[in-house]
């Protein structure tokens, strides 16, 4: 499954073909991501995004040609394991780049901090990466886990909501992300209801939802879940009714088969596609316009991700094997993000504003989620005061 | 409020029970009459679902196709019939679990390969889109009621296809002994490739029936085949009444226990336990409920004779 693609494309070639000849060989980019199962589609906007950047950046990350081989992690723990493997040992990758999904984070992160190699997370964020098992290769441009969910949390808190009736997969993160709303809500839970993992038909729910006339609902359905989840919601009557304030349910993923079932729905980002900067403006132009979908978050992390690997190793001057300097490198890289503030806290997850965000339509008729208002500033997450500085 | 919440519930599990219906009344044919599991039977739902997808997205209307859908639903089954099942009926079971399972992961990746990893979504149908009210504030879906309507005029046609008419006869006899039906004379062959063709449609306008309301997706088949296995089972193999009753049963016991099993519980636990223990055996139900059914009928509840 190994796609290699060789990022000296033409651009570079042309636009650097007078450049002196660098002595140094190419650096290699392992792209770990969920790219087959029902979840594909959230690594292939991680992949897109990367590539956009690399595009952006004219092939080179640093002022070193780059080659970027892409895995599939089949969303297997022990495939994932394999592959990084593969990517350590025979492609002697310099960074990792990936995972979308945490249980594939934590199985592949001994192997890939061990072999000390950098690993860039541009998704997930599990609480004991961030916190106790923090390690001094493993950086995020995404978010710990908790923190959207807080957002929706805190929403419900300040908005005053007094019955909150939440609902998730029966899974760990499911229950991560009903501790993460529970961190500051502080009103009454009606129910905190779990369905079995893949439930498609949320009928039963809904009726129980609409029996109970919570103030709002808060739910954690990923993909073909959330898709569902909202279709459904909206044909019950309830979407006008009650709000539903959710996290990684309505995104830029989700939209294309939810549309305007999900509109007015609410979640919780670091980010959404109208953010007003220039270069996010122009991020969300290119990637619309190369791959026909509005970008979602994986690809914003991604494309930061490159970013972050470009600043440090510009700080270097291109070298990677002084692995003290180019981690203080990447701990102190300057670049414009996405999403505007953004530094990394002591224990490489990033110091940034949270939005609420709802779902809306574009003028040229594709949804995207777009900023309510802000909801935390400078936010860092709750496990950093855990990271001992020794690990 | 308790009483037409449960109403609500039965609704729901009436309408899911039927969807399993449509799947199981195929599969168990399909095991009955030839002897042949087919684990690709989930995936003939999932391609009844993209069918209907990328035809109405192509017509612009749920009905043309649902139209369009059925005939090619079943000519996809008769073309897996001819091109792999046929060759495995002579093997032995294990031979075609590998085989269907295959065929499995090629459809699964061949959607992908078609139509995008990501969800598609059908509209429902304009005609269908409203809801009705059943108590203040409960809105049942009307799409949902004609999933029920069309599903039990299905069961009534099964019916009267299986018990009155010829080729329901020979349906009927080759699932207690197809080795008689064939040496009296009957193109057995023949026979079985209408039945697969036949249960291949169905489920495919089951996948068709849900495409409105559950998201179409690589995959999807596959959680609902496990169950439409527990309804076979339940209600014997090869017997078409049996998957009625048994798909009802197990839509009930599902919906109703997910729903009300903290309720009950509650009377005889704290209410933290009670949710705790209710949410962890509330999907078990169907499990135990086959647990206890295969103890008592080891041959499920309607078993063929043989």
């Amino acid at each position: 499954m190994n796609a290699t693609i060789k990022t000296l494309g033409l651009a570079a070639a042309m636009t650097l073909a007078t450049a002196p000849a660098m002595a140094q060989e190419k650096l290699k980019v392992g792209l770990l991501l969920t790219l087959s199962g029902p979840s594909a589609v959230l690594g292939q906007h991680a992949r897109d995004g990367f590539q956009l950047a690399m595009k952006d950046l004219g092939g080179k990350l640093g002022g070193r040609d780059v080659e970027v081989i892409v895995v599939d992690d089949e969303l297997k723990p022990d495939v994932a394991v394999t592959k990084v493997k593969g990517l350590i040992e025979r492609d002697k990758v310099d960074f990792v780049v990936g995972p979308i999904f945490s249980n594939v984070a934590v199985a592949t992160h001994k192997p890939i901090v061990d072999s000390k190699t950098f690993y860039i997370s541009v998704n997930a964020g599990p609480s004991n990466l961030a916190g106790k098992s923090c390690n001094p290769y493993f950086f995020a441009t995404s978010y710990q886990n908790d923190q959207n969910h807080e957002v929706l949390g805190k929403v419900a808190q300040d908005r005053g909501y007094k019955k909150v009736y939440l609902l998730a997969p029966n899974y760990q993160a499911g229950k991560d992300a009903l501790a993460g709303f529970k961190r500051h809500y502080k009103g009454e839970i009606v129910e905190e209801s779990y369905t079995p993992l893949n439930t498609l038909d949320f009928q039963s729910e809904l009726a129980k939802i609409a029996s109970m006339q919570p103030d709002a609902i808060f739910t954690f359905m990923p993909g073909g879940m959330g898709v569902n989840l909202v279709k459904q919601y909206r044909a019950a009557g309830l979407a006008d009714r009650i709000p539903f304030l959710s996290a990684f349910t309505v995104d830029e993923s989700t939209l294309p088969a939810q549309q305007d079932a999900a509109l007015g729905m609410f979640g919780g980002s670091n980010w959404a596609p109208n953010l007003d900067t220039p270069q996010n403006k122009k991020f969300v132009q290119d990637y619309v316009a190369a791959y026909n979908a509005v970008p979602a978050s994986y690809a914003m992390h991604a494309y930061d991700a490159a970013l972050l690997i470009d600043a440090a190793l510009k700080a270097t001057s291109g070298k990677t094997d002084n692995k003290d300097a180019l981690r203080a490198a990447i701990q102190k890289a300057e670049f414009k993000s996405l999403r505007g503030d953004f530094k990394l806290g002591a224990n490489g997850f990033p110091i940034q504003d949270f939005y609420l965000v709802k779902a809306a339509k574009r003028s040229d008729g594709k949804m995207q989620t777009e900023i309510v208002e802000k909801v935390f500033d400078d936010y860092t997450d709750a496990y950093a005061k855990e990271c001992a500085p020794t690990n | 409020m308790t009483a037409t919440l449960f109403f609500v519930q039965a609704l729901n599990g009436l309408q899911f029970g039927l969807i399993l219906f449509l799947i199981a009344a195929g599969l168990t044919l399909v095991f009955g009459v030839m002897d042949f599991i087919n684990l690709a039977h989930g995936v003939q739902y999932m391609v009844g679902a993209y069918l209907v997808a990328a035809f109405s997205a192509w017509t612009g209307s749920f009905g043309w196709a649902l139209l369009l859908a059925l005939p090619t639903a079943l000519a996809f089954g008769l073309l897996l019939e001819a091109l792999v099942f046929r060759h495995l009926y002579d093997r032995d079971h294990l031979d075609q679990v590998l085989a269907t399972f295959g065929v499995i992961l090629f459809l699964n990746q061949g959607v992908k390969f078609v139509w995008g990893a990501a969800p598609l979504s059908v509209p429902v149908p304009e005609l269908l889109s409203g809801s009705v009210e059943i108590a203040n504030g409960l809105l049942y879906p009307v799409y949902r009621l004609a999933i029920i309507a069309a599903g039990l005029v299905i069961a009534a046609l099964l019916y009267v296809l299986v018990n009155h008419t010829r080729v329901g006869m020979l349906v009927r006899a080759g699932a207690s002994n197809a080795a008689m039906v064939s040496a009296l004379g009957v193109n057995i062959q023949r026979l079985f490739m209408v039945v697969f063709g036949f249960g291949a449609m169905l489920a495919g306008f089951a996948g068709a029936m849900v495409a409105p309301i559950l998201s179409v997706e690589p995959g999807m088949g596959d959680n609902i085949l496990i169950l439409a296995f527990v309804v076979i089972v339940i209600g014997g193999i090869g017997s078409i009444r049996g998957a009625f009753l048994a798909a009802l049963m197990i839509g009930l016991v599902d919906t109703v226990g997910r729903s009300f099993a903290p309720n009950l519980l509650r009377l005889v636990l704290d209410p933290a336990a009670a949710s705790q223990t209710g949410r962890a055996i509330a999907p078990m139900l169907i499990y135990i409920f086959m647990a206890a059914v295969l103890f008592f009928r080891p041959s499920g509840l309607f078993p063929v004779k043989r």
